[in-house]
């Protein structure tokens, strides 16, 4: 889902960076997000509601909102859309309200 | 750490308003949740409209790098956070930030707010699926990371908003099913509306989004017409496949940091909703704690990056500084914002300001 052809921008090749959904090994590039590398590879679905269970994708992208909320190197909570993506990051679907955090 | 002037918010208004005071002298601190300055005009890869005065026929982006380069004058007086989001913000002017998992303080001698809106949501059956998306997100993830929202797409909302993303949809290569508006007309200027409709886009008026249909993303969507009083009506249904809809249905003031201090709150339906009461000074309700940008009405970056200049000169003067000749740049700034309001697309915002009862 990467834009390659823009007739006022250029997406050049960046650089690749390693990280880890749901403990499957999965790639991002240099100047992601979390949540522009999840999408990238097509995964939208990122949470589910806390009483529901109902699929939860991002919604505001700007850290507004907590849509996009997930479990990252097992913190829960983080808005993925402004957590830029670092190597060998943890990423998880977040249950719940997530697990309690030990730092 | 203490510096005289807090910024929060580096978007048009922030920007102007840092660079202002630092040209007068003014120590600043700016802070910006987001990884990059610019605010809504890191994303903008359209022309501006506005005025010749205010960058008009400008690319968003370029004026973004135009407002940087001013800032970098000053490195000794300018200190920036980024991915830097303000948490608290309290009377005796401390404001609490969290940054990389650690949470500080900082404090000032002024405050300005220049925090932006957050873009509505429109209620219909599950429109919490993933793929309904707001259009200012679909604008960042195409144009600021370079990824595509879906391949399909319905746009709901025909302001100006709507109007400029649908195309920039189709610069990146998104097929753009249609546009639905509630509205008998488009509420955006035409010019963006029939460039959009020589390219194929079906726009539909008194139409709006009845219900998503997928599991676990949208797989489709079911739009309706509306009657005058715009309530469906029944038989009228039509079903199409889309994975993407994209929600531009208006902004409201991003006023959190306000209504945590206790500055005073109106609600102005044509400012956006909940805005703060701010005098002629672009001053709220507390002292030496000021405002400006679309926290204060949503309005445009053009308007914005004026009342941040005014909010600049305001806050410099309120402090004690000199600014040679501020009566004769004030009245002209104020005379530009006047004439960027107006024109009939400029009516909503003289309503609103004339609530407020204030000369902004
Ligand atoms: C698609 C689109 C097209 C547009 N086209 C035009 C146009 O052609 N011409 C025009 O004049 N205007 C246009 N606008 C409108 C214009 O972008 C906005 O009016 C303008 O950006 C408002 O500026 P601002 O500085 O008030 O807020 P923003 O640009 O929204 O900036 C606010 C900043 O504050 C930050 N922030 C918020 N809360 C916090 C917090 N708690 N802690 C830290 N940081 C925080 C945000 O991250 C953001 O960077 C357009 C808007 C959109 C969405
Ligand atoms: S999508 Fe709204 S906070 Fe991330």
């Amino acid at each position: 889902m990467r834009i390659r052809q823009h007739p006022i921008l250029m997406f050049t090749e960046k650089q690749k960076i390693q990280f880890y959904y749901n403990g499957k090994q999965v790639y991002g590039y240099d100047g992601d997000t979390i949540a522009s590398a999840l999408h990238a590879l097509g995964i939208k679905n990122l949470s589910h509601s806390i009483h529901l269970k109902r699929a939860r994708g991002f919604y505001c992208a700007i850290g507004n909102c907590a849509s996009c909320n997930m479990e990252v190197n097992g913190e829960p909570n983080v808005r993925t859309c402004i957590t830029p993506l670092k190597k060998d990051m943890d990423v998880k679907q977040q249950v719940g309200k997530g697990r309690p955090y030990d730092a | 750490m203490h510096k005289e002037v807090i910024i929060i918010g580096a978007g048009p208004a922030g920007l102007t308003a840092a660079s202002q005071l630092l040209k007068i002298g003014v120590e600043v601190m700016l802070i910006d949740r987001n990884d990059l300055v610019g605010g809504q005009l890191t994303k903008q890869t359209h022309m501006f409209f506005g005025s010749e005065k205010q960058h008009a026929s400008k690319r968003g982006i370029d004026i973004l790098t135009m407002l940087d380069e001013k800032l970098k004058q000053y490195p000794n007086k300018l200190t920036v956070f980024t991915q830097t989001t303000v948490v608290g913000l309290y009377n005796d002017k401390v404001v609490t930030c969290i940054k990389d998992d650690r949470y500080f303080k900082l404090s000032a001698d002024a405050i300005i707010i220049a925090t932006g809106a957050s873009e509505k949501s429109l209620p219909f059956e599950n429109n919490d699926l993933p793929g309904v998306y707001a259009a200012g997100a679909v604008q960042t993830l195409m144009n600021v990371y370079g990824v595509k929202p879906g391949h399909k797409v319905l746009m709901v909302g025909s302001g100006n908003i709507g109007l400029i993303v649908s195309y920039q949809l189709m610069q990146a290569g998104v097929h753009v099913v249609g546009l639905v508006e509630a509205a008998d007309h488009i509420s955006g200027y035409l010019v963006h509306a029939s460039k959009i409709k020589r390219l194929g886009v079906d726009l539909w008026m008194n139409t709006s989004v009845k219900k998503a249909i997928g599991v676990d993303s949208v797989e489709a969507v079911e739009i309706w017409q509306l009657d005058d009083q715009w309530q469906g009506i029944p038989g009228t249904e039509k079903q199409l496949e889309v994975d993407t809809i994209c929600i531009a249905v208006g902004l409201a003031p991003l006023t959190e940091l306000l209504q945590q201090i206790g500055a005073e709150v109106v609600y102005i339906r044509e400012l956006g909703g909940n805005v703060p009461r701010v005098n002629k000074h672009y001053e709220t309700s507390i002292n030496n704690v000021f405002a400006c940008g679309d926290v204060t009405g949503i309005e445009e970056a053009s308007s914005a990056m004026i009342a941040g200049e005014i909010t600049g000169i305001e806050t410099a003067l309120k402090l004690g500084y000199h600014v040679p000749n501020h009566t004769a740049k004030l009245t002209q700034l104020h005379c530009d914002l006047d004439t960027l309001r107006q024109g009939p697309h400029g009516s909503k915002i003289r309503q609103g300001i004339a609530k407020l009862g204030v000369q902004l």
